[in-house]
């Protein structure tokens, strides 16, 4: 029966699928299955909630009413909330775009052109960042941005109190430095996979570096970038570290979405307005997903 | 850090070695010393140790033959919860709760021939993650048979049906013999009551105060028997000691919404009340929008943190309690002159023995003054001075196994003994439930026979509310806007916006 199938489908769409159409569907039914259940369902939930009024405590968490669409108008006449969204695209153009992204292409660039040894280290420090958990490393930049004692203000000879003053600058650099490692893998392994006798006849037909960056290695990594655009701008626009670092403070200062969504649900208690946001969140990772899908896919036509 | 990298510890330190059911005979330890079970049937229990002496009771079932320990072969279960952990944050309950309260709990039952098991799971982060926390644990059905709640969650939580009168979880029978509600005054009652209903017993209370560091004052030329009797006279004495020292920090008047409750009880809620106003008006039931008092209020935050700068910016805009922290450590430090707040920061913050911030010469230099009403007489009810009144307890778990164990657990811990044994510890004296404690303990100290004499008189109670949590977060973020700057008059308005929005406007006063 199954090899008729396959057969079947083989005949089909010849020299396309290996698997038919039932196979296929059994092989991918579990993940379907979990993806339903762990991500499908909850996300549901999540819309469903922010149509209503539920709160953890009070009348509403025994009886919560349907709102319709009021947490989402409140949402978008709520100036804290926009704030809140100004900062989250702050943060995201300054630690993931601007950071993570340009400093790990410059380190991977840097490093394809030294000597596999010292390439090794460098690579295990910056891997280092990205590994320890993210407790022990804000733990660390607390520590670092301390005014009193504080690594920070040591070595510049100064007391400021940067958590304080430069709040929104210092979780950007926070998160360069967490984020830093995979953009650097990413290019590491992009250059790796330039082929060396592409970049060896532009070098003998005189390019230089910046020529060879250009029409060489950009054009040929553009995959990789994307990829690793989409991939970092999703966690840091989702990234919840900085909580550990200011608790969206001074005066809401740092209240990107992820910490607006938990003050609203489990520090204020209201469910309600909380689902509504993480569901506007939801859609705008969505969006971001699919611009970025766009653009890989125009490059690849 | 405090906040955000607390260790949450659910050990059970207290395990009662049981072998009763099969070999009849058995060896009980209940504190954390080695323990065996052997013997022939039959048994009693003896202490080993002084009573007195918090921690170092030590119970003992030897066997002795002819008589079964355990009339009753079941094991009971109850578990409590507080916010609290040994060498941290509330010290001195868990200490308690750990050292006496167990111990002495499963003793007295072990003497009635039933096993119980009492265990503790302690806690030291912010009194908002900790409501969250429990919030989850009870929407889920779960949670400790015994809970410590803050007064003012009591309406939210009853609301929501997490806890339910003491009389519907265990009968009004039950409840209504219990001896210790004589000694308990209904005001004080009134801590862990909604709708007329007591959800649970209140721990005792509290008063509200201005600290200040008499070294402090005599360098900068103060009287150190001080009392200010306006708000004036207060930021004059701040103002003072900025011009005199300037290396002291003048005055810690709580702002801003990173302390949550704290900025209600020790900041804006007494001065509220200075002005004339309560948040929320009981007669013509309306909560206080922008009004003269409101503005006032703000208007004083202002002086402090704008206009005179006799007070830290930073450290209202701190996350979390850190904030707050930093008051308690430059207080105990002798680099904070002036601090407004509860007896708590006498007894359990810069308390020399068992304080987390622990101020060596607190006896000899800390001096207390009432808190000033705008103007003599300007106060609600006309009076000239004012303090907040709040105060914690103990509910009973609704869906909690063992009901009758947790009811009797609760008594046990709202019995005199047991709580006179809690004053005991570290020598942290508080006002207390219970009359028959209070007039035996509180003429030996003299912060709380301050409070109790003065504060107390003046104090008010907050209202018990469903929606006085969410408001109190609008007025929170109303300081907060105006040690970020902002103008009273823009701050006023935006809290009205928002409040109208929270309770409507129907019910919202303005003027």
């Amino acid at each position: 029966m199954k090899s008729k199938t396959m057969k079947g489908s083989r005949a089909a769409r010849p020299g396309n699928s290996v698997l038919g159409k039932g196979a296929a569907t059994a092989f991918l039914s579990p993940s379907l299955i979990f993806i339903g259940i762990f991500l499908l369902i909850p996300a549901f939930w999540t819309l469903y909630l922010g149509l209503t009024d539920y709160k953890l405590v009070g009348i509403e968490a025994l009886n919560p009413s349907f709102v319709g669409i009021d947490n989402f108008t409140k949402a978008l006449n709520d100036p804290q909330f926009l704030s809140s969204l100004k900062l989250t695209i702050i943060y995201v153009l300054g630690s993931a775009i601007f950071g993570q992204a340009l400093l790990g292409f410059i380190l991977a660039w840097v490093l394809n052109e030294l000597s596999p040894r010292i390439r090794n280290i460098v690579e295990l420090i910056v891997i280092f960042a990205w590994i320890v958990p993210g407790s022990v490393v804000a733990f660390l930049w607390f520590a670092f941005f301390n005014n009193e004692e504080g690594t920070l203000n040591a070595i510049l000879g100064v007391n400021i109190d940067w958590l304080l003053d430069y709040p929104m600058l210092s979780i950007i650099i926070f998160n360069i430095w967490r984020g830093t490692a995979f953009s650097m893998l990413l290019f590491s392994a992009a250059i790796a996979s330039i082929p060396k006798s592409h970049i060896e006849v532009a070098r003998v037909a005189g390019a230089s570096k910046m020529q060879q960056l250009r029409n060489i290695v950009l054009p040929s990594a553009r995959s990789y970038i994307l990829t690793n655009l989409l991939l970092i701008t999703l966690w840091t626009f989702n990234d919840f570290g900085p909580y550990l670092l200011t608790g969206g403070g001074p005066g809401g200062e740092t209240q990107i979405l992820p910490i607006f969504i938990y003050d609203s649900a489990l520090r204020y208690l209201d469910f309600g307005y909380g689902s509504a946001i993480a569901a506007i969140m939801l859609f705008l990772n969505l969006v971001i997903s699919l611009i970025v899908l766009r653009m890989s896919r125009k490059g690849k036509k | 850090m405090r906040n955000t990298l607390s260790v949450r510890t659910s050990s059970r330190t207290f395990k009662a070695v049981l072998g009763a059911s099969l070999a009849g005979a058995l060896l009980v330890s209940v504190v954390p010393s080695a323990s065996a079970a052997t013997g022939s049937v039959g048994g009693t229990c003896v202490k080993v140790g002084a009573k007195a002496k918090v921690g170092k009771i030590k119970v003992e079932c030897k066997s002795v033959s002819g008589k079964k320990i355990w009339t009753d072969t079941k094991v009971y279960n109850v578990s409590i919860s507080a916010n609290a952990i040994l060498g941290g944050k509330n010290n001195q309950t868990a200490t308690w709760i750990q050292n006496y309260v167990i111990p002495q709990f499963e003793l007295s039952n072990a003497e009635k021939g039933k096993q119980v098991n009492v265990s503790f799971t302690p806690a030291g982060i912010d009194d908002n993650q900790f409501k969250t926390q429990l919030a989850l644990d009870l929407a889920s059905k779960r949670g400790p048979d015994v809970m410590a709640l803050d007064g003012f969650w009591v309406a939210e939580f009853a609301e929501a049906g997490y806890i339910k009168p003491l009389e519907s979880v265990v009968g009004a029978k039950a409840v209504n013999a219990w001896e210790g509600w004589k000694q308990i005054p209904a005001s004080v009652q009134g801590v862990m009551s909604y709708g007329g209903k007591n959800y649970g017993v209140p721990q005792g209370t509290d008063g509200r105060i201005i600290y200040f560091n008499k070294k402090l004052f005599a360098d900068a030329g103060l009287p150190t028997n001080w009392q200010p009797k306006s708000w004036a006279e207060l930021l004059t004495a701040a103002n003072t000691i900025k011009t005199k020292t300037p290396s002291v920090m003048p005055l810690q008047l709580n702002a801003g919404d990173g302390m949550g409750e704290a900025t209600a009880m020790q900041g804006f809620l007494n001065l509220l009340g200075g002005a004339g106003s309560l948040i929320y008006d009981g007669k013509t039931k309306k909560w206080t929008g922008n009004t003269k008092a409101v503005r006032d209020m703000l208007g004083f935050y202002d002086s402090v943190y704008n206009k005179d700068k006799v007070g830290n910016s930073d450290w209202q805009l701190l996350a979390g309690e850190n904030g707050r922290n930093e008051s308690f450590k430059a207080f105990a430090e002798g680099k904070l002159a002036m601090i407004i707040e509860g007896d708590y920061l006498w007894r359990g913050v810069i308390n020399p023995v068992s304080g987390n911030f622990k101020m060596a010469d607190r006896n000899t230099n800390v001096g207390f003054a009432m808190i000033p009403a705008q103007t003599a007489k300007s106060g609600v009810n006309g009076q000239s001075f004012m303090s907040m009144s709040g105060g914690s307890g103990y509910a009973l778990n609704p869906n909690s196994a063992n009901k009758s164990t947790a009811w009797e657990l609760l008594q046990f811990i709202n019995a005199k003994e047991p709580v006179s044994s809690f004053m005991a510890i570290g020598g942290a004296v508080r006002i207390s439930q219970r009359q028959d404690v209070n007039t035996a303990v509180l003429k030996s100290d003299p912060c709380l026979k301050f409070v109790f004499e003065k504060a107390i008189p003046n104090t008010f109670f907050r209202p018990a509310s469903v929606n006085y949590n969410a408001v109190s977060v609008l007025l929170q973020k109303a300081t907060t806007s105006i040690v970020q700057g902002k103008s009273v008059a823009e701050t006023a308005a935006a809290y009205e916006t928002a409040l109208k929005d929270l309770v409507g406007a129907a019910n919202v006063a303005s003027n």
